[in-house]
């Protein structure tokens, strides 16, 4: 699915987390939106999401106006900043949460939930973790679930709010690489928001610098290193 | 010197041993003034004159009309101050919205406002000089000194119970297991039966058994708005009194004893409730 955002703002009372912005989003790529705090990244993902609603401007998916649509129908794949997993239900539930939410007539059976839960669990190299609460999980995991999780939906997109944010380096990198062998399995046109713009360098097709609300520049992570259009961006990504 | 190396495996935060007996003695010491020695004196005065007095006292048409009263009160007002509670406390924890400091300060007014001022605020409103009084009597609708006018004072003084214990928890989860079941598909009603009802459920299993102890057992209000009339609108806490005030102390006693193993029992539940999912208590609370 390719997204198109088309003079996007937003306001909260007085403040403006997002002056108009615009940016077209190719499907299938694997894009970073990178920048300090504050910069509107996350409630630019909020809003593709359907958890925020923009003030002014429209969201297209696929070229269709996607602006009001609701949070349930978009089909977005979310991965919270902390994982936001259902802490009272085990991973097999957290994972067919998503499934078992659907309206009657196009929910699985009890049989085939088994068998998609457990085929994201191999996918997420966690095969026999299902039984187990979010509280008995490494980070690591938690984030893994998550994702399992926002794929059992069979979304239409991926969307990632620092994703490998609480996690140590190590693990982080293993992550990474998890993320960008899930994206060139599914072929989903996924976003995640970063602070760090090493992560978006290595791992993005696509890098969106943002700084106070405003698209500072959009461009491959090597065009983004040899031309930075301002000092922002060159003071941001050599750091 | 000996004693170097023992001292040296002592964890930091244990005190002194003197110390904590100290401790531990001053809090045996009002538990057994403040607790246990009132509530072995109601059990035995209630059994002074023997087993049968007692039930005599708490089977007497009064006493079994205040004994249906109070457990009708409390089986009305407890479960609207569950809606209203979990109303509130979603609206204060997962909004933002003008007014919600005075929301909150509002919720706590009963606990600030004696129970009397309140049963009379009560009065003076629905009573037949107050505010809704000449509506109220055109209509032939009876709530000061009857059924409905206890419900109301009960209400009013079990508000905060539900609502406060919830409010803190909530916003400690804050929105973001609501808004991740929102993201995959889920309705707002499953997101609450799903996900935010089973977040809650301790704290609201604790409101509950404070709010119900207190509607069952609260004088004050009640005493002002009920009128006081004899196997009608007497509750159990104002049927004590009387019985007490009229010297009939093993009626009185015996009465107040079944209002007191009212309240062991909810406490035994609430005991047994956590002793059966202790694993699952730890798991949520953990994270």
């Amino acid at each position: 699915m390719y997204i198109d955002i088309d003079e996007l703002a937003k306001e909260f009372g007085t403040s403006r987390a997002l002056h108009p912005v615009s940016l077209s989003i190719p499907a299938g790529a694997l894009v970073a939106l990178l920048g300090p705090s504050g910069s509107g990244k996350t409630t630019l993902l909020r809003i593709l999401g359907g958890l925020e609603f923009p003030t002014s401007g429209r969201v297209l998916f696929d070229g269709k106006d996607a602006t009001g649509m609701s949070v349930q129908e978009r089909r977005a794949g979310f991965v919270f900043q902390h994982y936001a997993l259902f802490r009272h239900m085990t991973v097999f539930e957290n994972i067919a949460f998503g499934l078992r939410a659907r309206k009657r007539r196009e929910r699985p059976g009890e049989a085939e939930i088994g068998r998609r839960v457990n085929r994201l669990l191999d996918l997420i190299r966690l095969p026999n973790i299902g039984g187990r609460y979010p509280s008995q999980l490494s980070g690591g995991q938690r984030q893994r679930v998550a994702l399992a999780r926002a794929l059992a939906i069979e979304p239409r997109m991926l969307l990632l709010d620092e994703p490998f944010g609480a996690l140590d380096a190590k693990v982080r990198k293993e992550l990474r690489q998890g993320l960008r062998e899930i994206h060139d399995t599914t072929g989903l046109t996924t976003i995640f928001v970063t602070h760090d713009q090493e992560e978006a360098m290595e791992l993005a097709d696509l890098v969106v610098v943002m700084s106070m609300g405003r698209i500072e520049q959009i461009g491959k992570p090597a065009d983004i290193r040899s031309r930075p259009s301002s000092d922002f961006v060159r003071a941001f990504t050599a750091a | 010197m000996a004693d170097i190396p023992v001292q040296a495996f002592t964890p930091v935060t244990t005190e002194h041993r003197h110390f904590r007996a100290v401790l531990i003695g001053i809090s045996v010491f009002f538990m057994v003034i403040l607790l246990f020695a009132p509530l072995a004196t109601i059990f035995a005065t209630a059994l002074s004159d023997g087993w049968k007095a007692a039930a005599e006292g708490i089977s007497s048409p009064d006493a079994l009309s205040a004994i249906r009263l109070t457990l009708t009160v409390a089986a009305i007002a407890v479960p609207l101050n569950i809606i209203f509670g979990i109303a509130a406390a979603w609206a204060i924890a997962k909004f933002d919205f003008r007014g919600k400091a005075f929301l909150i300060t509002l919720i706590d007014l009963p606990f600030s406002v004696s129970p009397v001022v309140a049963g009379l605020a009560l009065v003076l409103l629905f009573g037949s000089h107050g505010a809704f009084g000449t509506w109220l009597i055109a209509h032939d609708l009876k709530i000061v000194f009857a059924f409905p006018g206890i419900l109301l004072a009960t209400l009013f003084i079990t508000f905060p119970f539900v609502a406060r214990e919830l409010i803190p928890v909530m916003i400690e989860q804050g929105r973001a297991e609501e808004e991740a079941a929102l993201t995959l598909g889920a309705s707002g009603w499953r997101v609450f039966r799903s996900v935010t009802l089973p977040n809650i459920r301790w704290a609201l299993l604790y409101g509950v058994l404070l709010a119900n102890a207190r509607a069952m057992g609260e004088f004050g209000a009640v005493a002002v708005i009920s009128g006081k009339i004899r196997g009608e609108t007497t509750t159990m806490p104002i049927m004590i009194e009387m019985l007490y005030n009229e010297y009939l102390s093993v009626a009185a006693f015996s009465l107040a004893s079944l209002l007191a193993a009212l309240a062991l029992v909810t406490l035994a539940l609430k005991s047994l409730l956590e002793w059966r999912f202790a694993g699952q208590l730890a798991a949520t609370r953990r994270h």
